[in-house]
């Protein structure tokens, strides 16, 4: 009997699954792919839109025609999934009875979860950048600012892409300098971790590049209400910080379906799978990609990507009743724009943090180092990831697993 | 790996103190590293806690942090805070005997 496989999502994940699935595997195997909206978003660029450096309509793209030709595509809302049954109840009462099952949902935003959050304020001095609508009434909220305090906050960890908040942050350094209006405005960067970031070598890298642009750094913050009325984050310790402009990254979770099958997801509806082989705990025939996973990776499109081809070889090698022995190192690669068209890039995996050096290779670009050559690649990432990431084509010279010709390792910590 | 002497026994610690093999830790080892975390008095909802923390190690391999505890550990976050005021998370780590938490990436 042909293979009916059922990919959960259709955004980054879900959508180069499906097109290297549908690549590699016969025309009789069926590939249905379920998303709830039809607004496929170039994430990365939601950073850009605060700043008026990209337009709403410039990032988004209908979902169904970035999916191949001889896929079927359900645009409504996922219920649940019955795993015992093998098969998928959607919104609308239709039921997907699935042979391989790809979970692909990503991650959601739970701004309700912090108290005060949604209440007086938001929208209006209260906002986010992690959404469309966020982002483009942030917009309009910078282009009127002229003097006062901002403050950037995470409430709390895991996020979609770990450094954006930062890269906002010297964005607005350089956006309130070109406005001529730098001296009249504090920026504020309050986070729950220890330092600027997670990573140490990194972490100091940042925190360095934060002092250097007068940008004040507030750790283990846990934001225990957001009070746009008063104008202050309020922390569990009772410290507070004050605001005109709050720029929240709200807490996230898994897709809500996920805590209605039992097994499937973690506390916080992330899906617990082999770190390597991507496969689910729950069942041998789940299969789970970025996101969506509960997985000791950054939540980025670089590590989604990385992913899927270690996944697609594992689901086929599934499919044929084969060991699955593609191994995915927890790659991840990020462009972390820094301002005054600059940026920076970090390459790293499970065993080896963030270090200088260069990418791909010896001769290639930057790391953990501004350069223009950075920015633009940042830049350019988004053609490539409509027409290279997305249809699922390969990169010359950059595969699944992290380099480490290029990097500066101390013989010491290579591989630790 | 730096060692450290609690109620007279030498266990394995990082650098920060977090215990390395959580099975050499007892309930006496908390009170004491709780008076050092300024804790006087192990209350009830605090031994709830550190046996949350030390089963929660025991099947998923870290500790939780704040929000996962306050949504399963049956104490609110705002408990917690109170409880343990330098952070939950951590001091309530410490206290149970475990490593420090992963945290998040
Ligand atoms: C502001 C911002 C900046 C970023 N910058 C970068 C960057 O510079 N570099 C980088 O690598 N990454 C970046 N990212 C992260 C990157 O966008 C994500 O990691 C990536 O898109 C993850 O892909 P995914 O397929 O797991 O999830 P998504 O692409 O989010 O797709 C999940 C899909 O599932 C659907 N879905 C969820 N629940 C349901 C349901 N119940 N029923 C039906 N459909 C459902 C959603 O509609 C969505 O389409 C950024 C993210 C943000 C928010």
């Amino acid at each position: 009997m042909s293979d009916r496989i059922v990919i959960l999502g259709g955004g980054t994940g879900g959508t180069l699954t499906a097109n290297r699935l549908r690549k590699a595997l016969p025309a009789d195997a069926e590939i249905t792919v379920v998303d709830e909206n039809d607004q496929h978003v170039y994430q990365p660029g939601l950073l850009f839109v605060p700043f008026g450096l990209a337009h709403p309509e410039d990032i988004v793209r209908p979902r169904g025609r970035q999916l191949h030709r001889g896929i079927n595509y359900h645009h409504v809302g996922i219920a649940r999934v019955d795993i015992d049954a093998q098969e998928v109840h959607l919104a609308d009462a239709t039921v997907l009875p699935y042979d391989l099952l790809v979970v692909a949902t990503g991650s959601r935003l739970v701004p309700e979860e912090t108290e005060g959050l949604l209440g007086p304020g938001w929208m209006e001095r209260v906002f986010t950048f992690y959404d469309l609508p966020g982002a483009t009434a942030l917009a309009g909220a910078l282009a009127r600012f002229e003097r006062g305090r901002l403050v950037v906050n995470v409430v709390d960890m895991p996020i979609k892409c770990p450094v954006a908040p930062l890269e906002f942050c010297f964005l607005a350094d350089w956006y309130f300098h070109e406005v001529g209006v730098r001296d009249e405005v504090t920026i504020t960067y309050v986070t729950p971790l220890d330092a600027a970031f997670t990573k140490p070598t990194a972490a100091r890298t940042l925190g360095g590049m934060l002092e250097d642009r007068n940008i004040e750094l507030v750790t283990e913050f846990n934001t225990g209400e957001v009070d746009g009325e008063g104008g202050k984050l309020v922390g569990y310790d009772g410290r507070e910080v004050p605001f005109d402009i709050a720029v929240v990254i709200p807490a996230h979770s898994g897709a809500a379906y996920v805590a209605d099958s039992p097994g499937l997801g973690d506390d916080l509806d992330f899906v617990l799978a082999d770190e390597h082989t991507l496969q689910a705990h729950v069942r041998p025939n789940i299969f789970v990609i970025g996101d969506a996973a509960s997985l000791p990776v950054s939540k980025a499109g670089s590590v989604t990507h990385f992913e899927g081809e270690v996944l697609v070889e594992n689901i086929l090698r599934f499919l044929r009743g084969e060991p699955l022995d593609a191994a995915y190192d927890g790659h991840a690669n990020c462009f972390i724009e820094t301002g005054f068209h600059k940026a920076m890039l970090i390459d790293f995996n499970y065993d080896q943090e963030p270090v200088a050096g260069h990418f791909p290779g010896p001769v290639g670009m930057p790391l953990l180092k501004e350069s223009r050559l950075n920015h633009l690649g940042k830049l350019m990432f988004q053609w490539f990831y409509w027409h290279a990431l997305l249809p699922g084509r390969d990169i010359p010279g950059v595969g699944p697993d992290m380099p480490t010709a290029g990097k500066d390792i101390a013989p010491a910590a290579q591989g630790g | 790996m730096p060692t450290a002497t609690i109620s007279g026994v030498a266990v394995d610690v990082n650098d920060e103190g977090f215990f390395e093999q959580p099975d050499q830790w007892t309930e006496d080892m908390a009170r004491e590293l709780a008076a050092q975390e300024g804790i006087a008095e192990l209350t009830d909802k605090h031994w709830q806690v550190i046996r949350f923390m030390r089963q929660e190690f025991a099947e998923k391999g870290t500790g939780p942090t704040v929000r996962v505890l306050g949504k399963t550990s049956g104490v609110t976050v705002k408990e917690l805070y109170e409880l343990f005021p330098k952070g939950p998370a951590k001091m309530a780590a410490k206290i149970a005997g475990i490593p420090k938490p992963r945290g998040c990436i």
